[in-house]
């Protein structure tokens, strides 16, 4: 095995040792991203000197015998995450010059746990698509078949994690952001309970949904990484006090006497019939491990699409109101007067689908719609909510598929919104009731496509989600592949 | 018809968007078919239920009414993209 190709806690094993060394790790990882990263396009800025720098000085760190939990291990961010004095974009041309004056907390977190960051990586615009398409930056491919999108938004973060162009990343969740991509290139992605994870320094997109969470090559290291990003931020005023447990403390206790809802809601016609058939395998396997599989009811799933179509457009509208060309971010030339330089600005500076967002969230806020639309919308996403509160008294976890379909072809969908916004129909769930979500790889279609698993659980409850997913993984009989690139 | 052109128009007057001709008529069509979609929310009775307008079950969050360290100056401006002195710079606002 090559360096790149290993995880946070074999590497853990191997720096502490002796066995190898932060800086023998950072070359590894950006001799890899030099081989693929034309083919994969993960990123829009790749720091390659600083990464060398932090990883020397890690080595020194070790050698003395400090160090915290990530020391040496090189992590990519998505590039909707503040990083002082290093260009953060969002994706989009109207941040495509901006340098953040200060560091996101989660920034902040990894990096005093020892963490170097190796690079942004590339999303939709604003984080407002599935598959990586509507980025200023470009197209990622994903790395099982570079003709096919590799989810999104988060796309960047889940190829560099899946390609071994970095050990770990964090992306961002707002309808399945972070658990879509995960399952269409075979990695593993949570989403956090909401305020588990500040999210302060984080771009806003719809403030009352986004959740940053990590993009891990198994679920151990998802534990690893929760355990550093998570916990209460008094610069972030949804950020909760609730306290952090160990979460690999929670890895090895098994599945048996648990239950697990499976929701009947979320096996429909028009899902993949190879995604099914995995799913299904991945309950039998619980049930093998000495799970109780039962049957649950979420009622008003069906309408779980149509509440965040108004929720995070409407959100969104509001912040990204700040996009104005005065402060930071670009300007248009023609700007003889104000609003003149206000609309231009904007209209050049956004690209369709934000625009397109942009529009729908101020129709469905403005005077006359607002109760037909975002009223009515805020109230069935309350009874969203109520269905997890119910199922949760009968169940410790709930699982589904992560997205209907494996990864589709570059191109197919990005004139059809709407087909668009059925890539999140599973995932778009969790953010409306705020509760925490993973993406567990479950085995692949016969093309070689990934397909993942996505297990839900109550709030606060990440710990029972690592351990049903970290039980799964251990005994799925899903043999680890790598992306022949 | 959910949305007209006119409103098309209009809302992107709020918004602060522009757009061309084909674009806009491109953009009718489209919200047009996402708004049609969202009809569905009709069927569901809501009638005494609550909204839910944020995820977490909080109250407010308060602190001490304590002035902390804030961006210095010359940071808050660096990304501008038209500055002058130790201020943003916009076009004329007040004849």
């Amino acid at each position: 095995m090559k360096l790149h190709e290993l995880t946070i806690h074999e590497l853990q094993q191997k720096l502490r040792s002796g066995e190898t060394t932060a800086v023998d790790l950072v070359e590894s990882v950006i001799g890899r991203i030099d081989e693929v990263e034309d083919k994969t396009r993960s990123y829009i800025t790749v720091l390659r000197n600083s990464a060398r720098e932090e990883a020397f000085r890690a080595d020194e760190e070790i050698r003395q015998g400090k160090g915290g939990p990530l020391t040496g291990i090189p992590v990519a961010l998505k590039d909707i995450v503040c990083t002082k004095g290093v260009r953060t974009t969002c994706g989009s041309k109207i941040l495509h010059d901006f340098i953040p004056p200060y560091d996101a907390t989660v920034v902040e977190r990894l990096r005093g746990a020892g963490a170097l960051f190796i690079g942004k990586t590339n999303m939709d615009e604003f984080a407002m698509g599935s598959s990586t398409e509507t980025s200023y930056f470009g197209v990622t491919r994903n790395p099982w078949d570079l003709e096919r999108i590799p989810g999104g938004s988060s796309g960047g973060s889940a190829t560099a994690v899946a390609a071994d162009e970095c050990i770990a990343s964090l992306g961002s969740d707002t309808g399945g952001s972070i658990r879509q991509p995960a399952a269409l290139c075979g990695v593993v992605g949570m989403k956090p309970t909401y305020g588990r994870v500040s999210r302060y320094g984080l771009v806003a997109f719809a403030s009352s949904l986004d959740q940053i969470g990590p993009f891990t090559k198994d679920v151990e290291d998802c534990a690893i990484m929760m355990n550093v990003i998570a916990g209460y931020d008094p610069r972030e005023s949804t950020s909760v006090t609730v306290d952090v447990p160990d979460y690999t403390g929670y890895l090895t206790r098994g599945v048996e006497g648990r239950t697990v809802g499976i929701p009947k809601e979320y096996f429909i016609a028009g899902i993949d019939h190879e995604v099914e058939s995995a799913v299904r395998q991945a309950i039998a396997v619980l049930e093998g491990l000495g799970a109780r599989c039962i049957d649950i009811s979420l009622p008003h799933t069906d309408y779980c699409l149509a509440v965040y179509y108004i929720v995070a457009p409407s959100e969104a509208s509001s912040n990204l109101a700040r996009y104005d060309g005065v402060k930071y971010g670009y300007r248009s030339q023609e700007n003889r007067e104000l609003m003149e330089m206000y609309k231009k600005t904007r209209s050049e500076g956004f690209g369709a689908e934000v625009k397109r967002r942009i529009m729908l969230g101020t129709y469905a806020l403005s005077s006359g719609y607002y109760d037909a639309y975002y009223k009515k919308a805020s109230q069935v996403r309350s009874l969203i909510k109520r269905d997890f509160d119910e199922a949760f008294k009968t169940c410790d976890a709930i699982v589904t598929p992560t997205s209907p379909t494996p990864a589709f072809k570059v191109g197919e969908r990005t004139d059809d919104p709407l087909q668009m916004y059925l890539s999140d129909i599973f995932t778009i769930s969790a953010n409306l009731a705020g509760i925490p979500g993973i993406s567990v790889p479950c085995g692949y279609t016969k093309n070689g496509l990934p397909i993942g698993v996505q297990f839900l659980a109550s709030h606060f409850e990440e710990g029972k989600l690592l351990q049903v997913a970290h039980a799964y993984e251990k005994s799925s009989g899903v043999k680890k592949r790598r992306p022949n690139l | 018809m959910k949305i007209t052109k006119e409103e098309v128009e209009y809302v992107a007057h709020l918004a602060r968007l522009e757009f061309s001709g084909t674009e806009t008529e491109k953009f009718t069509s489209q919200l047009n078919d996402i708004l049609l979609y969202m009809e569905k929310l009709n069927q569901v009775n809501t009638d005494g239920v609550e909204p839910l307008t944020r995820a977490a079950a909080l109250s407010n969050a308060f602190r001490e009414d304590r002035a902390l360290p804030s961006l210095p100056h010359d940071l808050s401006l660096a990304n501008a993209p038209d500055r002058k002195a130790n201020s943003f710079r916009v076009p004329k606002v007040i004849e």
